[in-house]
C-alpha cells in the first residue's frame, strides 16, 4: 500500500460516498438473476386459486369433481381440507384473522375459494374453470362511510357480538378499532380560540404497489427429514419463517425460508398470503414441491392494497399565519380483513407524523378502521407505515390554509417550520425529531426552481386566461415533507411480538476478503453494493472484496427485513456496529504485531499505524491473516462479528419538492414542466443509487397522484385491476427529474444515514396534487380529490366554468 | 386438454442455436423459453402484453413472448438476453450502458428492456431522447423512472457509433 497516496488508498476502497457501480447489475444484465419463478425442482407441481366472482356472497356449494377428474390434476383444496389442520383461517399481522380459503362466505371479489394443484400450470388453469361454485349474493359495501351507518349489513359475522378487537373497543359491527393520540382538550381549546380555521375532507384513494414481479413462492416439504423449504418473494424472510413455524407447528430450525432475487416489492411483499399457506399445505399433502405464481390481476386485486384513507383535516391559525392547532379524523378502509402490515401497537402506522415539518403547539388525531367488501392489505406502498397519507394530509392542509389566509404557501411553510435550534424536537403527537434544517432546504429549493419568477409567470398566465387569450393554466406544487422511518426502537415497535431490530454478521477470511450477511432483503435497492461500501469504509477492505448475502434464513442473522425505509437506519447501523467490533479486535492484533500498546495506534484508511510513526503500520489484510494464524496469546483466533441493532430512535429524512405543471382545461391534460426534488437523507452512502431511488419513487408518486387507482363499483367489482387500466407510467409520460440535496446527518445513527428509498413517494404525491390544486385555485377551487387523471381534471374545469 | 391434443413440432434458432421440440400447440413462447429451454432471463410481469418484461427479438422484430405461441416462432430466429453479450464474451454496449448509467434496480424488467433497446438501435442507430422514450414505451419499469434507462441507451448508441460516452449522472 505504501506506493499509493492516501487519496488513492481511499478511492480503492469504494466506500461511503462513492458512486460505486452496482454489483447486482452484472448478473441482471445477462439474464442471470435468480427470481422465484426461475427456480425449478424435480416433480414440481403448480397451484393456483379459484377466486370469488362476487364481492360479498354466501358459498352454498363447491363442486370440485369435474376439476379432479381432469388428467394432471393432483388435488383441489378447499376450506374443508384445511380445517383439520386448523389452517382455514390465519392470523393477520394486525391481530385479526383472515380466511385462507373461503369458509362458507366470500367478503371481497377475487377472494381465494379453492386451491387447485396440477402437474402443469396450463392444466391448473384448465381445472380452475371446472370448479363449480354456487353463490348466494349478499349486499355489498365498498364505501367506508356507508359501512359505519347503523343499518349497514354485517360484513364480518365471525366477529358479531365481539365488542373488543385487537386494538380496543369496537363501536359498530363493521368497526375494527379507534386509535387516538394527542391532547384532545387542549386542541379543542386552540380551535375555539383560533382566528382562522380550515376544514376539509382530504381523501387518499386506494392504490397498489404492483411490483413488476408478482408475489410467488415454491414450497417443498421433505417428509423424511420433516423439513420445509420455501423460496418466496419475501421482503421479511425471517418473519415469514417464524409465522410459518407458528402456524404449521414445524420447528423453526426445520424451516428454510429463502428469498432469492426479488423483482421489486414496494411493500407488496411484506405480508403473509393465502398463496404461501396453500403451497406449503399442498406440498405437505402431496409430498412434492408446489409452486404458486400470482398473475397480474390477482396481484392487483388480492395481495395488499395501499392507502384508502379519508382524512377530515382541520388547522387552526392566527391571522398572520402561525399555526396553533391540528385536528384530524381518519376513516381508514381496511377491506374485508384487517391485515394491515403495521407494527403491532400501531394500527394506524405512524400517522401521527401528520404534524409534518411544522411547529404545532397542540394536535389531536383519531383514526377509525372499518371493514368493507374490498381486498384486505393496507401495506405501506413505498413509505413508512401510513407516512405518505400523513404527509399528503398536512401538505394539502397547509396549502388550503395559505389560500384562506391569502398567503403564499411557501411563506406559510417558512413561517411555521420547526427551527434548526429546536432539534431534538418533541412533536405534539409524541415523536422526537432527531435532526433537520428545514429553512435551509426550503430556501435552496426555492432558489433552484426560481420560485418568485414562477409565481409572477403564473399570475400573468391567470390574467391572460381570464382575458380569454389562453386555455392553459399553470400550477406550482410545493411539498415539504418530514418522514419517520427506520422502525424501530423495540420499546415502540414489534411485529407479532418480534421486536423490530435488525442485524449483520461480518466475517473476514484469512486473505482479507469478506462475506457479510444481513437480516434485511433487497428488492432492487442495491444492498449488495451499498452494504459493502459501509464495511469498506469501516474496515479498510475494498468493496470489491466484500460479498453481501441476504435472504437465506439459514445463514443470515435474524432480522425484520426491508420495508419502511428501515434497511439503512437499522441494518445499515448493525453493519457499522459489527464492523466496529471487528475493528476493536483488529486493533489488538495490530498492537501485538507491531509490539506497541493498542492505545499507541490510530486508524488510517485501511489499517492501523503507530501514532507519530506512520511508517510502522499493518493493513487490515495483514491483520486478517494474523487473526487466524498468529493471534496474540490468549486471544481466540478468527475475525468476525455479529451485531443486532435496536435503534435508539427513528430517523427523520426530509425534503423540499417543487412541481411546475401546465394544464389544458379543455382536454384535462396536465404536463409536468419541471420537477425539482431536494432530499436530505443524512450521510449519502452511494449518490448514484440515491438518485436512482429518488427517480423511481417520484415516478411512483406521479402515477399515484395522476391516475393510479384500485377502484370498486357499487356491486363490489374491482374495476381496472390490470395493466390495461391501472396506471403505470411509461417512459413517454414520465416527467424528467431534477435532484438535489442537503446533508444533515442523523445524530444517533452510527454513520449518520437516514434512509431515502421512500422519501420521493411520500414527498412526491403532495407536490403533484398541490400543483393541480394550485392551478385551479384562482378559479375558486379549494380542494380537488386525487387521482388527477385527465378526465377528472377536465371535469373540474367544467364545474368551475373554466 | 394436454393428453387429448396432439403435440406439434417446433424448430427455432435461439441465440444462434437451432433447437427442435414437441410442444402443446397452446404453449406460449415465454413458457417455451423459460420452462423448456431454461432461458429464464426473459420474465413474466403481466401476461397481457402490457409490461414488456418478456420482450425478445424474433426475426429482427421486438415481440412480447407472453402473447406469441411457440408454434408461431417455428422457423424463426429468436434472440434473448442470454445471447446479448458479444461472441468474445464481452458485454454488449447496452449491457455496459445499463450498468454504467444505473439503468436498472430490481432487474426484473431489464432483460426485456435490453432486448427492446437492441432492436430500437438497429432500426434507429442514433435516436433522440424522445425517440428512445417512445421506443421503449412498451416496456414498463417500476423502479428507475426511466431517466437512467434513457441515458443507458444513449450510452450504448454513443459507443456503437464510436463516440465518447458520458459520465454517469449525479
Amino acid at each position: 500500500m505504501n506506493d499509493m497516496t492516501p487519496a488513492q488508498r481511499e478511492a480503492r476502497l469504494e466506500g461511503v460516498g462513492c458512486k460505486r457501480k452496482r454489483v447486482e447489475d452484472v448478473r441482471f444484465t445477462q439474464g442471470k438473476g435468480n427470481y422465484v419463478d426461475d427456480i425449478k425442482m424435480p416433480g414440481m407441481l403448480h397451484g393456483d386459486f379459484v377466486r370469488s366472482q362476487y364481492g360479498h356472497a354466501k358459498i352454498k356449494k363447491i363442486d370440485t369433481s369435474r376439476a379432479k377428474a381432469l388428467p394432471g390434476v393432483i388435488a383441489v383444496l378447499t376450506a374443508e381440507d384445511l380445517k383439520p389442520l386448523g389452517l382455514h383461517w390465519m392470523p393477520t399481522l394486525a391481530g385479526d384473522v383472515q380466511a385462507v380459503l373461503a369458509d362458507g362466505r366470500v367478503s371481497f371479489q377475487n377472494q381465494e375459494i379453492a386451491f387447485v394443484i396440477a402437474t402443469d400450470r396450463y392444466i391448473t388453469d384448465d381445472a380452475i374453470q371446472l370448479v363449480d361454485v354456487e353463490y348466494e349474493e349478499l349486499p355489498v359495501i365498498v364505501d367506508p362511510f356507508k359501512a359505519m351507518l347503523p343499518d349497514a349489513p354485517v360484513l364480518r359475522p365471525d366477529l358479531e357480538g365481539k365488542m373488543t378487537g385487537a386494538h380496543g373497543p369496537r363501536k359498530h359491527h363493521n368497526h375494527i378499532f379507534e386509535w387516538t393520540i394527542g391532547d384532545k382538550e387542549a386542541t379543542d381549546i386552540a380551535f375555539s380560540k383560533a382566528e382562522v380555521t380550515i376544514k376539509e375532507l382530504i381523501s387518499y384513494h386506494r392504490t397498489h404497489p404492483s411490483p413488476l414481479e408478482t408475489c410467488q413462492c415454491l414450497a417443498s416439504f421433505d417428509k423424511i427429514k420433516g423439513e420445509l423449504t420455501v423460496y418466496g418473494t419475501f421482503q421479511a424472510p425471517h418473519v415469514i419463517r417464524t409465522v410459518a413455524s407458528l402456524l404449521s407447528k414445524i420447528p423453526e430450525h426445520k424451516i428454510h425460508v429463502i428469498a432469492p432475487d426479488i423483482g421489486g416489492g414496494f411493500g407488496n411483499k411484506v405480508g403473509a398470503y393465502a398463496g404461501y399457506i396453500c403451497s406449503i399445505v399442498a406440498s405437505i399433502v402431496t409430498g412434492l414441491p408446489v409452486k404458486w405464481v400470482e398473475d397480474r390481476m390477482e396481484n392487483l386485486s388480492t395481495t395488499s392494497f395501499a392507502r384508502d384513507y379519508h382524512m377530515t383535516t382541520e388547522i387552526a391559525a392566527t391571522k398572520d399565519g402561525k399555526v396553533t392547532g391540528l385536528r384530524v379524523h381518519v376513516l381508514a378502509d381496511h377491506g374485508a380483513f384487517d391485515s394491515c402490515a403495521d407494527p403491532s401497537k400501531w394500527p394506524a402506522g405512524f400517522f401521527n407524523i401528520v404534524t409534518g415539518s411544522y411547529d404545532f403547539p397542540v394536535a389531536h388525531v383519531a383514526v377509525d378502521g372499518v371493514y368493507t367488501n374490498k381486498a384486505p392489505g393496507g401495506v405501506a406502498y413505498r413509505c413508512s407505515f401510513r407516512v405518505t397519507e400523513a404527509a399528503y394530509c398536512i401538505e394539502r392542509g397547509m396549502d388550503i390554509l395559505a389560500q384562506k389566509l391569502g398567503m403564499d404557501p411557501a411563506d406559510l411553510r417558512m413561517k411555521n417550520f420547526v427551527r434548526r435550534e429546536q432539534f431534538p424536537y418533541q412533536s405534539a403527537l409524541g415523536w422526537e425529531y432527531d435532526s433537520g434544517d428545514y429553512h435551509l432546504a426550503m430556501q435552496k429549493a426555492m432558489d433552484a426552481i426560481g420560485y418568485k419568477a414562477l409565481r409572477a409567470e403564473q399570475k400573468a398566465k391567470q390574467a391572460a386566461f381570464k382575458r380569454g387569450e389562453t386555455r392553459e393554466i399553470m400550477g406550482l406544487g410545493i411539498s415539504f415533507f418530514t418522514e419517520i422511518v427506520g422502525a424501530g426502537p423495540s420499546k415502540n415497535c414489534d411485529i407479532l411480538g418480534i421486536a423490530m431490530f435488525d442485524s449483520a454478521e461480518i466475517r473476514i477470511h484469512p486473505t482479507g476478503s469478506i462475506i457479510a450477511r444481513m437480516g434485511s432483503k433487497s428488492q432492487g435497492q442495491g444492498h449488495e453494493t451499498t452494504w459493502a461500501q459501509i464495511i469498506a469504509t469501516e474496515l479498510g477492505i475494498p468493496s470489491d472484496d466484500i460479498m453481501i448475502e441476504e435472504g437465506n434464513t439459514d445463514t443470515a442473522p435474524y432480522g425484520l427485513g426491508t420495508y419502511g425505509s428501515r434497511s439503512t437506519p437499522v441494518a445499515g447501523a448493525a453493519i457499522a456496529m459489527a464492523a466496529r467490533k471487528i475493528k476493536n479486535k483488529a486493533q489488538m492484533i495490530a498492537a501485538h504485531l507491531l509490539e506497541v500498546s493498542e492505545y499507541d495506534l490510530e486508524w488510517d484508511i485501511d489499517g492501523f499505524r503507530v501514532k507519530g510513526n506512520p511508517s510502522r503500520s499493518k493493513t487490515m489484510k495483514e491483520i486478517a491473516w494474523a487473526a487466524y494464524n498468529s493471534p496474540p496469546p490468549g486471544l481466540e483466533p478468527g475475525l468476525e462479528a455479529v451485531n443486532y441493532y435496536d435503534p435508539p430512535n427513528m430517523t427523520y429524512p426530509f425534503g423540499a419538492y417543487f412541481c411546475v405543471m401546465d394544464i389544458d382545461v379543455d382536454t384535462g391534460v396536465a404536463k409536468t414542466r419541471r420537477f425539482y426534488a431536494l432530499d436530505d437523507c443524512g450521510t449519502r452512502i452511494n449518490p448514484m443509487i440515491i438518485e436512482g431511488q429518488v427517480h423511481g419513487g417520484l415516478t411512483e408518486a406521479f402515477a399515484i397522484a395522476m391516475g393510479q387507482e384500485i377502484k370498486y363499483d357499487e356491486m363490489g367489482n374491482v374495476v381496472g385491476a390490470s395493466f390495461m387500466d391501472f396506471f403505470i407510467p411509461t417512459a413517454v409520460e414520465t416527467p424528467k427529474w431534477e435532484t438535489d440535496f442537503t446533508v444533515t446527518p442523523s445524530p444517533h445513527h452510527p454513520i449518520g444515514a437516514n434512509g431515502v428509498g421512500e422519501s420521493p413517494n411520500v414527498g412526491g404525491v403532495p407536490a403533484f396534487s398541490n400543483a393541480v390544486n394550485d392551478a385551479f385555485q384562482f378559479l375558486g377551487s379549494t380542494h380537488i380529490q386525487m387521482p388527477h387523471d385527465a378526465w377528472r381534471i377536465w371535469e373540474v374545469g367544467q364545474k368551475l366554468g373554466a | 386438454m394436454t393428453d387429448t391434443i396432439e403435440q406439434v413440432a417446433v424448430a427455432v434458432t435461439i441465440n444462434g442455436k437451432r433447437v427442435k421440440r414437441f410442444v402443446d400447440p397452446r404453449t406460449l413462447l415465454i413458457h417455451f423459453l423459460r420452462e423448456e429451454m431454461n432461458l429464464t432471463g426473459s420474465h413474466i410481469g403481466c401476461e397481457t402484453s402490457h409490461c414488456g418484461a418478456c420482450t425478445v427479438e424474433m426475426d429482427g422484430l421486438s415481440v412480447k413472448s407472453c402473447t406469441v405461441f411457440a408454434v408461431q416462432a417455428n422457423d424463426t430466429e429468436v434472440n434473448t438476453v442470454e445471447g446479448l453479450a458479444n461472441a468474445d464474451g464481452t458485454l454488449h454496449a447496452l449491457q455496459e450502458g445499463f450498468r454504467q448509467m444505473h439503468g436498472l434496480q430490481c432487474g426484473f424488467c431489464t432483460p426485456g428492456m435490453l432486448m427492446r433497446a437492441k432492436v430500437l438501435l438497429s432500426e434507429n442507430p442514433d435516436p433522440s431522447e424522445d425517440e428512445i422514450r417512445f421506443g421503449i414505451a412498451g416496456n414498463l419499469c417500476r423502479c428507475t423512472g426511466y431517466q437512467n434507462i434513457v441515458k443507458a441507451i444513449q450510452y450504448a448508441a454513443d459507443k456503437l457509433n464510436g463516440r465518447a460516452q458520458k459520465e454517469a449522472a449525479e
